[in-house]
């Protein structure tokens, strides 16, 4: 074991060389692309002061537009976890015809510019679209309700959790599933407590990455929301308000709250997951 | 063959660089419904002023949302002139540093604005819900599409258009007109970010009873998409649109480009350039050829943003910045 151990650690090093140089590339590229754009975004609105910060942050018309944001980007991932795990079981479990075209059709709505998926949902969901004329007689109105918000972010985050279950599916062994059934579990008990675990940190993974991209959506979601001030008027189209009336600071600094927020709770995500990874770890040993 | 292919790519390559050298070039920084307008606009330019002076002149247009385009020359994008939908765009131009001379609207007649525009109203053929004028557009039951004043310049228009309105009608009374325009905006079901995007709605989407617009723009919409879907409405009173034009004096003074840029800007107050914006329906200001335009453009009592706002810092200020009355109007309810 503890040889092992050893050949491996000579191994990475010989494999991977240069690390200081890779390492210094990297923060370097880091620290150009990510950290000075968005410190910036600290930095412009702190020149407001913390009382002014806040209460362009706790304003009635801010907090409106956060809960809208956070709500409709809440749901689009969730609805886009269930969905895009049942869609990556399907493809990596079975054969079907046209297999690999539905496969590469699902990375369409990354390669789609945002504004054009808004313009083209907001015309199918309108009263008189091609879904919404049959929608409407139900009493359902999705162009311009928080509903619209929902579908447009939905499809502009519908790739990640297929992404990323997708490549775990299918490294999972075959045989561990075939020891599961000889031991005598039955086919649910086998998904619940072989698959799922195995699965779950990638689900989880996918789930945060659906949300935050839902979060920062402006292009798709103007078109179909209505923009309503307090109902469906979303956080970055408020952050656009006040760049159009050059107030830069304010802008930046709702900016900044969601920033925040989001960093919570990504945060959050990021522990679940790291505590269903160790404790998945725990069960094997 | 290889060569001689190689040989003329090299001198086709060095004659267009020669012609690049004896020719200017102009960037004109403009608004979205002007798009139209500048096309034509520039071929008559550079025609002109290649019989005058023998320069060979390109314009590059580019266009966008008003606020949007403001923010690109402040940030640096080096716009010889620019056409923008407000004064207050403009003016804001100079808000970090001095881009532009302060009296800029002083330098050109009629406030810098070569052509000028008005609000008018847009409804459904047979115009089935009776629209005549403003009070129409409060009475409940009735869909308004118009864009959202924070983001569009030309809501702006629209918004200062009804206000103006119940203002006068109420003996200046402004809480009425608050309550006039609060009323109306409760009948917007939908605020659009930009107006393409309202008339988008309006048209495409056949939602609301009546698109509050420019009326160049809603001769535009009428003729792109049908005089037998829609008519135009021409209220009894709105506002002078006045969408103004100015040099960037830092950059041609750096380009070198002044004389061309201001005689770019001047030749739009000739005959020619005038009747180039009539035919795209925005109001002359010579009247020979307004005159010539007359079936076109109804008369229309019409009052400027000066007299009954005080101009356009202070409009802003009052309506459309953060705690202003538009908040208001959305936070109240």
């Amino acid at each position: 074991m503890n040889l092992t151990i050893k050949t491996l650690k000579i191994k990475q090093q010989s494999v991977i060389p240069g690390f200081g140089i890779t390492m210094g590339i990297s923060l370097l590229y880091i620290t150009l692309l990510v950290l000075i754009p968005i410190s910036m975004v600290f930095i412009k609105s702190s020149s407001l002061g913390l009382k002014n910060f806040l209460d362009i942050a706790l304003s009635t018309r801010v907090t409106a537009s956060l809960k809208i944001s956070f709500g409709t980007s809440l749901l689009a991932a969730a609805i886009n976890t269930v969905f895009g795990l049942l869609l990556a079981w399907v493809l990596q479990r079975y054969s079907f015809p046209f297999k690999k075209i539905i496969d590469g059709l699902i990375d369409l709505p990354f390669a789609l510019p945002t504004a054009v998926a808004g313009i083209s949902l907001t015309t199918l969901y309108a009263p008189n679209g091609w879904i919404g004329r049959f929608l409407e007689p139900l009493g359902i109105k999705v162009s311009y309700t928080p509903l619209g918000i929902t579908v447009a972010l939905i499809f502009i985050s519908f790739p990640f959790v297929v992404r990323t279950v997708q490549p775990v599916l299918q490294s999972i062994d075959r045989e561990v599933e075939e020891a599961a059934a000889c031991l005598g579990a039955s086919r649910f008990q086998t998904f619940c407590k072989i698959i799922i675990p195995e699965l779950f940190p990638s689900i989880i993974t996918g789930f945060a990455l659906s949300f935050a991209r839902a979060l920062g959506e402006y292009g798709s979601v103007v078109f179909i929301s209505g923009n309503m001030p307090m109902r469906t008027e979303i956080t970055p189209l408020l952050i656009r308000t006040k760049l159009e009336q050059y107030d830069y600071a304010g802008g930046t600094a709702v900016a900044a709250i969601m920033l925040i927020i989001s960093f919570v709770m990504l945060l959050a995500i990021n522990l679940f997951q790291w505590w269903a990874v160790n404790r998945h770890k725990f069960i094997l040993q | 063959m290889c060569i001689l292919l190689l040989i003329s790519a090299l001198t086709g390559c060095g004659s267009t660089k020669n012609v690049q050298n004896s020719t200017i070039t102009l960037l004109n920084v403009s608004y979205d419904p002007t798009r139209e307008l500048y096309q034509e606009y520039n071929e008559a330019f550079v025609k002109h002023w290649k019989e005058k002076t023998g320069q060979t002149v390109t314009v590059q247009q580019s266009h966008g949302g008003s606020g949007s385009q403001t923010r690109t020359v402040i940030d640096g994008n080096e716009a010889d002139v620019v056409t923008l939908a407000l004064a207050y765009d403009i003016n804001s131009i100079n808000k970090n540093k001095e881009l532009i001379n302060k009296e800029w609207q002083k330098r050109l007649a009629d406030n810098s604005t070569p052509y000028t525009s008005t609000i008018v109203f847009l409804v459904r053929k047979g115009n089935p819900k009776n629209i005549k004028d403003w009070d129409d557009l409060v009475k409940p039951g009735i869909q308004v599409i118009t864009p959202n004043p924070k983001t569009s310049g030309g809501a702006r228009w629209n918004y200062l258009a009804a206000w103006g309105y119940a203002l006068k009608k109420n003996n200046n009374d402004s809480e009425k007109a608050k309550n006039f325009v609060q009323q109306l905006y409760e009948n917007v079901p939908v605020l659009d970010s930009g107006a393409r995007g309202a008339t988008t709605t309006f048209v495409e989407r056949g939602l609301g009873d009546v698109l509050i617009a420019w009326e160049n723009e809603a001769f535009l919409s009428i003729n792109e998409l049908g005089k037998d879907k829609f008519e135009i409405v021409i209220p009894s009173m709105s506002i002078l649109a006045e969408p103004p034009v100015s040099v960037v004096d830092s950059v041609v003074d750096k380009k070198g480009t002044r004389k061309v840029a201001e005689a770019y800007l001047q030749y739009l107050y000739s005959d020619e350039g005038q009747e180039i914006a009539a035919k795209n329906y925005y109001r002359p200001r010579n009247q020979n050829i307004e005159k010539k335009y007359a079936a076109q453009f109804p008369k229309i009592n019409l009052f400027t943003i000066d007299e009954v706002f005080g101009g356009w810092s202070k409009a802003q200020q009052e309506h459309f910045s953060d705690g202003g009355v538009f908040d208001q109007i959305y936070i109240k309810k």
